[in-house]
């Protein structure tokens, strides 16, 4: 009946995961009891669960990515202190076990359930926008997006409780996951939890590539698209192109773990390397997935900061697109010790090494955006900065092991860690926070603090330095990643500064917990009325904050790059119009969300083996898709003279706060810059 | 700033833009997907690729295929895409009767196709040659068997529009899904074209 699950599969003889459960099941009982206390149901199913409307689909990505952040990052906590204690005599905290599901854990939550839901979000919110369009192309496809990726992200927690989670890294090892070497629930959960949500992401790129080639205003012609409009074109092409091959790696495991197929076994056949190299044919363009949309906020944040029309637009298209191609021919370099000889070696070797001249001139098209700007000194600004000096020195240690004979010394090393967070953190978190701060106000309402923001920034700053630092120096000292416990007890003091660095990160994110808080307290002073509180550059600030549902009442006309400055300049904005005109808009439907809790329970019974409830499953996510598809009816309508109220409206709120302001409303006071 | 004189608004006349062009959006959305697709196909084909010859002490391709029997079913495929072309051919003049005549066609043949690919696989099976025999034969079944799967899954999808055509007649919508359809099965038509060549006739030589 219930196939593999049993009342033991709860691990009770071990009080941090017990502690960790019930921590988590108490919180969730919290918000549960909270939200029935003040009888939010109804609204939470109305206007968020069931929505289809891009903005607040994006806002509910990037709160799964947030919640994901804590747990990955707990990880990441337990990670440095067990290092910092399990030297020489002392084997710390955690067992060998256990430790291996953390750092399995943690890379595939940070990697799969945070930056990816992250980035989704952001490009939900704003690209739209960015682009003049009312909504995605297909926007219940979104929602069953979002509802997958979140399935996949609760799999991956419940395994915290109920069973294991996998020992075998974030990107596999074969034949390590094979069943015979893990027999164990923990490589399943893993499997399934990637498999959703990559069947969400592979949906999600062919949605922003119709809604970006196809839904533009008129008047934009692709070189005048938003720089983060061409970010998250290029990073949908790349999951377009790349999902699927992990999508294949698992299915093929799958057979292996599930039918005894030889596809990775070292037996009968089975070819071993077959798994790394499909794995990283994902895997590397999965790198620039995640960062080249950060480049596009960082590009966003710098031109609009600096007053100054973005630097080498032109150049920074070419250097992404040049990136995109480039991403596909790199993977090798992750395995260059498998032996695959010197030629192989080489030209993978020389790609990788290719790959940092874009972007190389992408630092410096945002170096000379500043240069000779009147540079305002804000949150966002403060992490586009962060990014830029820490990440150049990634990307020199990246070139480093691009040399094949190098890389064989540091290959596997805390070395190789220390690299790849120094990309990823300032490549790619610092860009999401930045973006987080940047948009927060258009997507919410109102600012989010600068002084908490500033503080946390530099905890994330200083704490990430004496947590990596110390990594790389571990690494020449030949220190290989993973380990539970040391013997050299020459490398104990760096694992103690590097925790010491865990913590002071800790201290960031709580800091940004407290500006979320602040923030929220003080909104009624820090609401952004005239909907552009930046002073910005594109279309996404012709909008109110937040959007009306429709976002552009009248879908506006680009002539250049910067088109809402543009229009600034020209002084045709906040006008009205002749009239108004009816707005066509998908419905919301619970259809999405039906079909993540389907996908959810077949994940469910796969990993347990419950056959009678996967098969039920999978005819109920069928079932639901047939019906939904069958649907001719989907669009409301909301009438003109909702338009002309709600844009009424507004033009009273953005001359109030027009008239308030010395600079006519288009910078709020604060952020002028002094003297 | 604020004014109620409109003439120098730079905006789009409603009408032209308003309604996006939802049909046009979802074939090309669809073309995409396709080629998502083919590049799932080309994973696996790499896979058979490499483990093709892998044979375990096991049987090798020209134990197993024969090829008058595949001649027979790649004649069904390639036919069920002809009759579905018919179909849409109907549907373009707005003919519901003839459109559903050569959907039930394609739908049947298709139909022959997945269950010759099942006795065929049955009998492979049945003769202790599983998939789990060897590194080639997991290939086999899984390149050959992802082709099938999708061709079932076609054909759920066919039976639901012959549903819909039923039930809604050749609204646009309708026609729209038909097209989608039609993509996607003359797309398996063209990987089965690579699956016959790469797998069966490669295999027996």
């Amino acid at each position: 009946m219930f196939g593999k699950l049993s009342v033991s599969a709860i691990p009770f003889d071990q009080p941090i995961v017990m502690g960790a459960v019930g921590g988590a099941s108490v919180l969730a009982l919290v918000i549960l009891a909270l939200i029935t206390y003040y009888g939010k149901w109804p609204y939470l199913w109305k206007e968020w669960l069931t929505s289809v409307d891009h903005k607040r689909i994006g806002i509910m990505y990037i709160i799964l990515a947030l919640v994901m952040l804590l747990r990955g990052f707990s990880d990441a906590v337990l990670m440095r202190s067990q290092q910092a204690l399990a030297a020489g005599a002392s084997h710390g905290y955690l067992s060998p076990e256990h430790f291996n599901q953390i750092f399995s854990a943690h890379g595939s939550i940070m990697i799969v359930f945070m930056a990816m839901p992250f980035l989704v979000g952001l490009m939900n919110i704003v690209v739209p926008q960015q682009i003049g369009a009312r909504d995605v192309a297909f926007p219940f496809l979104n929602s069953v997006s979002l509802w997958l990726t979140t399935a996949g992200a609760l799999l991956v927690m419940v395994s915290l409780g109920v069973g294991e989670f996998s020992k075998t890294g974030w990107t596999g090892i074969s034949p390590l996951f094979e069943k015979r070497y893990s027999p164990g629930t923990g490589v399943d959960y893993w499997l399934w939890a990637f498999q959703l949500a990559g069947a969400g992401s592979l949906m999600t790129s062919i949605n922003f590539l119709v809604t970006i080639l196809r839904m533009r205003a008129p008047g934009m012609t692709l070189m005048r698209m938003p720089m983060f409009v061409w970010t998250v074109f290029t990073t949908n092409v790349l999951m377009m192109l790349a999902f699927p091959v992990l999508t294949v790696a698992l299915f093929l495991l799958t057979l292996d773990r599930y039918l005894g197929m030889h596809f990775f076994t070292n037996a009968l056949g089975g070819n071993m390397m077959m798994y790394t190299n499909l794995f990283w044919i994902w895997g590397h363009p999965e790198v620039y997935i995640v960062i080249l949309p950060a480049f596009g906020v960082f590009s966003e944040v710098v031109a609009t900061f600096s007053g100054k029309r973005l630097f080498g637009y032109k150049s920074l298209v070419y250097a992404t697109a040049a990136i995109m191609l480039l991403s596909f021919t790199v993977w090798l370099h992750h395995f260059f010790t498998m032996g695959a000889g010197p030629n192989v070696n080489t030209f993978f070797g020389i790609t990788t090494m290719m790959i940092a001249v874009p972007t190389g001139v992408k630092v410096f098209d945002w170096l000379f955006t500043m240069y000779r700007g009147r540079v305002r000194f804000t949150t966002p600004m403060y992490w586009t900065l962060g990014f830029l000096t820490t990440f150049v020195i990634g990307g020199m240690t990246g070139v480093l092991m691009a040399e094949p004979p190098a890389d064989y010394l540091v290959h596997n090393s805390l070395f190789l860690i220390a690299h790849f967070h120094n990309m990823l953190i300032p490549g790619a978190l610092f860009g999401f926070f930045a973006g987080y701060a940047y948009w927060f106000p258009k997507a919410v309402g109102f600012r989010l603090d600068e002084t908490w923001g500033k503080r946390a920034f530099w905890c994330w700053l200083i704490g990430f330095y004496l947590a990596f630092g110390p990594l790389y120096i571990l690494g020449f000292m030949g220190m290989p990643r993973r380990m539970a416990h040391y013997a050299n007890l020459a490398w104990h003091p760096y694992l103690i500064i590097a925790a010491g660095g865990a913590a002071v990160i800790m201290m960031g994110i709580l800091f940004q917990m407290i500006q979320l808080a602040v923030s929220i307290k003080q909104r009624n002073a820090t609401r952004d009325l005239t909907g552009d509180p930046w002073n910005g550059r594109t279309l996404e600030w012709a909008t109110s904050s937040p959007p009306a549902v429709y976002n552009f009442a009248i879908t506006p006309v680009v002539h250049e790059i910067d088109a809402f400055m543009d229009m600034k300049e020209k002084d045709v904005v906040f006008r009205k119009p002749d009239q108004y005109h009816d707005i066509y808009l998908p419905k919301n439907t619970a259809a999405g969300l039906i079909n993540g809790v389907f996908a959810f329970l077949f994940g469910f019974a796969m990993v347990w083996y419950i056959w009678w409830l996967a098969v039920l499953c999978a005819l109920g996510m069928l079932v639901t898709v047939i019906v939904r598809a069958a649907d001719d009816d989907t669009d409301y309508k909301v009438s003109a003279a909702e338009v002309e109220r709600i844009e009424h409206r507004r033009f009273q709120q953005s001359t109030a706060a027009a008239m308030n302001s010395p600079a006519g409303g288009r910078i709020a006071p604060e952020i002028v810059p002094q003297g | 700033m604020m004014t109620t004189d409109t003439s120098t608004i730079d905006a789009v006349t409603p009408g032209k833009f308003e309604h996006p062009d939802t049909i046009a959006n979802q074939a090309f959305g669809f073309w995409l997907y396709l080629m998502s697709d083919l590049v799932l196909f080309a994973t696996i084909f790499a896979t058979y690729a490499v483990l093709g010859r892998n044979y375990a002490g096991g049987p090798t391709g020209k134990d197993l295929f024969h090829l008058p029997y595949l001649f027979g079913e790649t004649m069904l495929l390639l036919f069920s895409s002809g009759t579905c072309g018919l179909a849409m051919l109907a549907v373009h003049k707005d003919k519901r009767n003839p459109a559903m005549r050569w959907l039930a066609v394609t739908f049947l043949l298709g139909l022959g196709f997945i269950a010759m690919e099942i006795n065929e696989f049955h009998h492979i099976i049945l003769d202790g040659n599983g998939p789990d025999r060897s590194g080639f034969l997991s290939a086999f079944f899984t390149l050959v068997g992802t082709h099938g799967a999708h061709v079932s899954f076609g054909l759920i999808w066919m039976g639901v529009m012959i549903g819909q055509v039923i039930t809604k007649g050749l609204t646009p919508p309708v026609q729209s899904r038909l097209l989608r359809l039609s993509l996607f099965w003359h797309f398996l038509d063209i990987v089965w074209v690579g699956v016959f060549t790469i797998v069966y006739l490669m295999g027996v030589i």
